[in-house]
């Protein structure tokens, strides 16, 4: 049995359509994300699947309970960490734990070897209004929150966002070892650089899925031929690449720009073409999540 | 799975706690608004000044002069046979005038007799305040004719309070609005700034029923509010010398009973609004304001407009107001006062089941 | 006229005896993308308010458009571009009133607010979307109006502090096109991310841990100085000492 199983949901708020007929599975101790800009409908998704939302159409299942009639059975057995920080400020950060071990009726003691690599960092603070701590600490008060009643599944919607690379990385490590404990976690996030850290991928974008797969396979998919070009002068350099024969398309990537090649393309003349470009260089490229995310939303 | 409802009233608490400012300002307010109501803002008669225009000195005159000498509420000014009145009231150096008649003496003789006579004795009112001006006039006229040997002009008797001080008539209103403030209108804003905050969201997320968690959050208001009766119950008594013959065990009866229909109607705001500004601007515009109109606190309910004549009788203030009014300033029991009780139980009972059953424990 | 648009030596801002800013210097050249890395709790936004003249500096100096950070905060205002992830424009105004508000904001006249405006709106494909409210336009878009009001003065410098958060990959690419551009057109840019690709876009790079600038050369440089294979890399090696934050 999945962990959890959507099939062919949909959720409109008027006009808009926040999710298009959307399926997918994700396996029991799987680390699945859901990967995509703002207005894709992650947070809708999550607000299905933690039961605080009523589907249009379509059905879901966590954890073996459907989501509209077993919906007090799924709050009984999941963690959920909005995008928001949802904690409350005033309150000390043991005064919070306190709370949320008294909402699951547990107490923070049967729980503490699961929260403790994450809580450890913050105790010598728990005296501490929870809204004095950094953006950091917030975030891991607010997951050992979530989990205070060991769930058998976490929601986390975009607990990365906003947050440097450093911390977003650390913050990953720890899901890492969640997952590790049994738990299925369900995360999403707008970092594409992110997806290399689950076990499986969806990419949303405006209510619809464009791909499901490990990262590994989705970038494996990939089938344009890939450059990556370099000058002097950038701007100049994109704005020549498109003129050049064959190229499809020509976007920034880092320090490149990626160079997206048809039939038509043939490096020896795009480099007579580009001659007086300062400091030109091109090389094949290996194409990333991010490449394969533009290429899909194209389509 | 037993959850701990007393840590849900405790971390209510602490947020009450944590923000002393507005804790504060929840406590103070009913005690600067009896001190505001009942000395400051007065619509009693004090120091009302009065002229007196007697042509005839005689001894029915005398006497009424002396009366109104000796009542603490007046100042005559003036006395004498003929007074520019025009001048008096407009220079402000007098508030009334109270002129007799020529054949005052003869007249009132006639009427011992029984025979009908055209009145006697003139009040001129500075009318620029309408309030002093018939509170006065009632007062005046109350003081004036106050000898029952004599065959009055008006038979007119003020009962209950006889001086007409404002402190009687307010605290009843005040104790309505009070608990209209703390009850419905805090805990609408603090359901309400869960949903703002997202923790609505966190909480619904979780085994517990949200209501259990509405629960806890209303019994610190709840306190808080019985503190609020206690200080207002004491100011009044102590301060105000209002009498409260009726019992004081009816009158916090009727209270509790009212706090919790405050609650319930607090719920059902928090239903409605999704920001505490709304949920501050329903407070204040659907309840505070027509609570004011229409319980009868400011305007009496009989000079309102034929059309909104029911509308009161759906205000639970109003009926909160009148009990109060009975059992604080008439001194009635609590068995005089049941129909309201029934009314506002029943009220009460409306409210939570329209509440309990809007309240959604889903977004939407 | 400087070469230096930006320029400031030691500048520090204290809160009580908390140290957020402590004593940093740097020169940003006219025509820069100058990208301004830290991790979350570095002092990042204190340092940007005080270049954006909006608090004042505890100690140090400097100018920015040409004004004088410790005195002439209001000068400095009116002379620069600023554009946050969070408040940039009104949901509930239309497109159009949107630009005439911040043009008039700026002084500029209603000729030229007219026609500046109707420029931005043809640049951006948004003439159709004239008369649509902000607040039903997609995330991306907003950004792109938003940099396009933040610019419709004609700022010698303009201050975007994260503006690509949330924002899908495509759109992201198109809201550098219109950095590129208009830093191509002489405009100096001054901006935060937390996207590190988009640090190897800038000309050059500074990166804040616990208050002070740690590093700041050219993203190929700063490579090869920490002998990394990205600025993600390089951005690593300085934040993992970070004492704040966390």
């Amino acid at each position: 049995m999945s962990a959890i199983k959507v099939e062919n949901i949909s959720k409109s708020f008027g006009k808009v359509k926040a999710l298009d007929h959307i399926s997918f599975e994700v396996e029991r101790g799987e680390l699945f994300g859901l990967i995509g800009p703002d207005g894709a409908g992650k947070t809708t998704l999550f607000r299905l699947l933690t039961t605080l939302l009523n589907p249009d159409e379509g059905r879901a299942e966590v954890d073996g309970f459907d989501i509209v009639k077993d919906y007090h059975a799924i709050r009984e057995r999941v963690g959920y960490m909005p995008g928001q920080f949802s904690l409350y400020q005033d309150l000390t950060v043991e005064e919070n734990l306190n709370f949320f071990a008294a909402l699951f009726g547990v107490k923070v003691e049967d729980s503490y070897d699961l929260i403790a690599p994450i809580y450890h960092q913050i105790e010598p603070f728990k005296k501490r209004r929870a809204g004095k701590l950094s953006g950091g600490m917030k975030q891991k008060l607010a997951l050992s929150c979530a989990l205070i009643h060991r769930p058998s599944v976490l929601f986390l919607d975009e607990p990365t966002t906003g947050v440097d690379a450093v911390s977003r990385s650390e913050f990953w490590d720890m899901l890492e070892d969640i997952k590790q404990r049994g738990i299925t976690v369900l995360v999403s996030t707008p970092y594409m650089d992110e997806a290399s850290r689950c076990d499986r991928v969806a990419l949303c974008n405006e209510g619809r899925i464009l791909g499901i797969d490990t990262p590994t396979d989705i970038v494996a998919k990939y089938d344009s031929s890939l450059y990556s070009v370099r000058a002097d002068n950038m701007y100049q350099l994109l704005l020549a690449t498109r003129k050049a024969t064959g190229v499809a398309e020509c976007y920034p990537f880092g320090e490149t720009h990626h160079l997206i090649a048809d039939a038509k393309f043939d490096i020896e003349q795009f480099k007579g073409e580009l001659a007086d470009i300062k400091g030109l260089y091109i090389e094949p490229a290996e194409p990333t999540i991010e490449d394969m995310f533009i290429k899909l939303m194209k389509q | 799975m037993k959850h701990n409802f007393l840590s849900f009233v405790k971390k209510e608490s602490l947020h009450i706690l944590r923000d002393v400012r507005t804790m504060m300002i929840v406590l103070l307010i009913p005690v600067v608004l009896m001190i505001l109501f009942g000395f400051a803002i007065s619509t009693e008669v004090n120091n009302l000044n009065v002229a007196i225009v007697a042509p005839n000195r005689t001894e029915g005159v005398r006497q009424v002069v002396e009366r109104l000498t000796n009542n603490p509420y007046f100042t005559v000014v003036d006395y004498d046979s003929s007074i520019d009145i025009d001048k008096v009231l407009r220079s402000g150096k007098a508030d009334a005038v109270v002129v007799f008649a020529e054949d005052y003496e003869h007249v009132i003789a006639q009427r011992a007799e029984g025979i009908d006579t055209h009145p006697t004795i003139q009040f001129i009112f500075d009318a620029s305040n309408t309030n002093i001006a018939q509170t006065g006039a009632a007062y005046l006229q109350n003081v004036v004719s106050a000898d029952h040997s004599q065959q009055e002009l008006l038979n007119l008797h003020l009962l209950y309070n006889p001086q007409m001080k404002s402190a009687y008539n307010f605290v009843p209103g005040i104790m309505g609005l009070i608990f209209i403030l703390i009850c419905a209108m805090m805990t609408s804003v603090s359901i309400v700034r869960e949903k703002e905050m997202g923790t609505m969201e966190t909480l619904l997320v979780s085994p517990v029923r949200p209501i259990k968690i509405i629960f806890a959050k209303m019994i610190p208001y709840f306190v808080i509010s019985c503190i609020n009766l206690a200080t207002i119950l004491l100011i009044a008594h102590y301060l105000l010398d209002v009498p409260m013959s009726g019992g004081l065990g009816g009158i916090i009866t009727i209270s509790l009973i009212y706090l919790i229909l405050a609650l319930a109607l607090g719920l059902l705001v928090s239903t409605l609004a999704s920001s505490q500004v709304v949920a501050l601007l329903i407070s204040a515009m659907v309840m505070l304001l027509p609570m004011m109109m229409l319980s009868g606190m400011v305007f009496p309910i009989e000079n309102l407009p034929t059309v909104l004549h029911p509308l009161p009788y759906i205000v639970p203030a109003r009926w909160y107001i009148e009990a109060i009014r009975k059992m604080m300033i008439m001194g009635l029991p609590l068995s005089a006062v049941i129909k309201e009780v029934l009314i506002l139980i029943f009220m009460t009972f409306v409210l939570m089941g329209v509440s309990l059953k809007k309240f959604k424990d889903k977004l939407e | 006229m400087s070469d230096y648009i930006i320029s400031i030596r030691e500048l520090t801002k204290c809160f009580g005896d908390f140290t957020a800013v402590n004593r940093i210097s740097f020169d940003v050249k006219r025509g820069e993308i100058f990208g301004f890395l830290g991790a979350n709790g570095a002092g990042k936004t204190t340092a940007m308010r005080m270049l954006c003249g909006l608090s004042f500096p505890t100690s140090g100096s400097g100018t920015v458009a040409g004004f004088d950070v410790m005195r002439e905060g209001e000068q400095i205002k009116r002379h620069i571009g600023y554009m946050s992830q969070r408040f940039s424009l009104y949901n509930d105004l239309t497109v159009w009133e949107n630009i005439r508000l911040f043009a008039g904001i700026y002084g500029l006249s209603k000729a030229e607010t007219a026609v500046r405006a109707t420029e931005a709106l043809k640049r951006l494909n948004f003439t159709s979307e004239r008369n649509t409210l902000v607040g039903s336009l997609p995330l991306g878009w907003k950004q792109k109006l938003s940099f396009a009001v933040a610019t419709i003065h004609r700022p010698e410098v303009v201050f975007l502090d994260e503006p690509t958060g949330g924002v899908d990959p495509i759109t992201r690419r198109q809201f550098w096109e219109m950095i590129y551009e208009a830093a191509n057109s002489g405009t100096t840019i001054f901006v935060t991310t937390h996207y590190m690709d988009e640090a190897e876009y800038c000309t050059r790079v500074s990166i804040m841990v616990d208050g002070e600038v740690r590093a700041l050369d050219t993203p190929a440089r700063l490579k090869e100085q920490f002998a990394a294979e990205s600025m993600d890399e390089v951005f690593r090696i300085l934040a993992r000492g970070a004492k704040r934050g966390g």
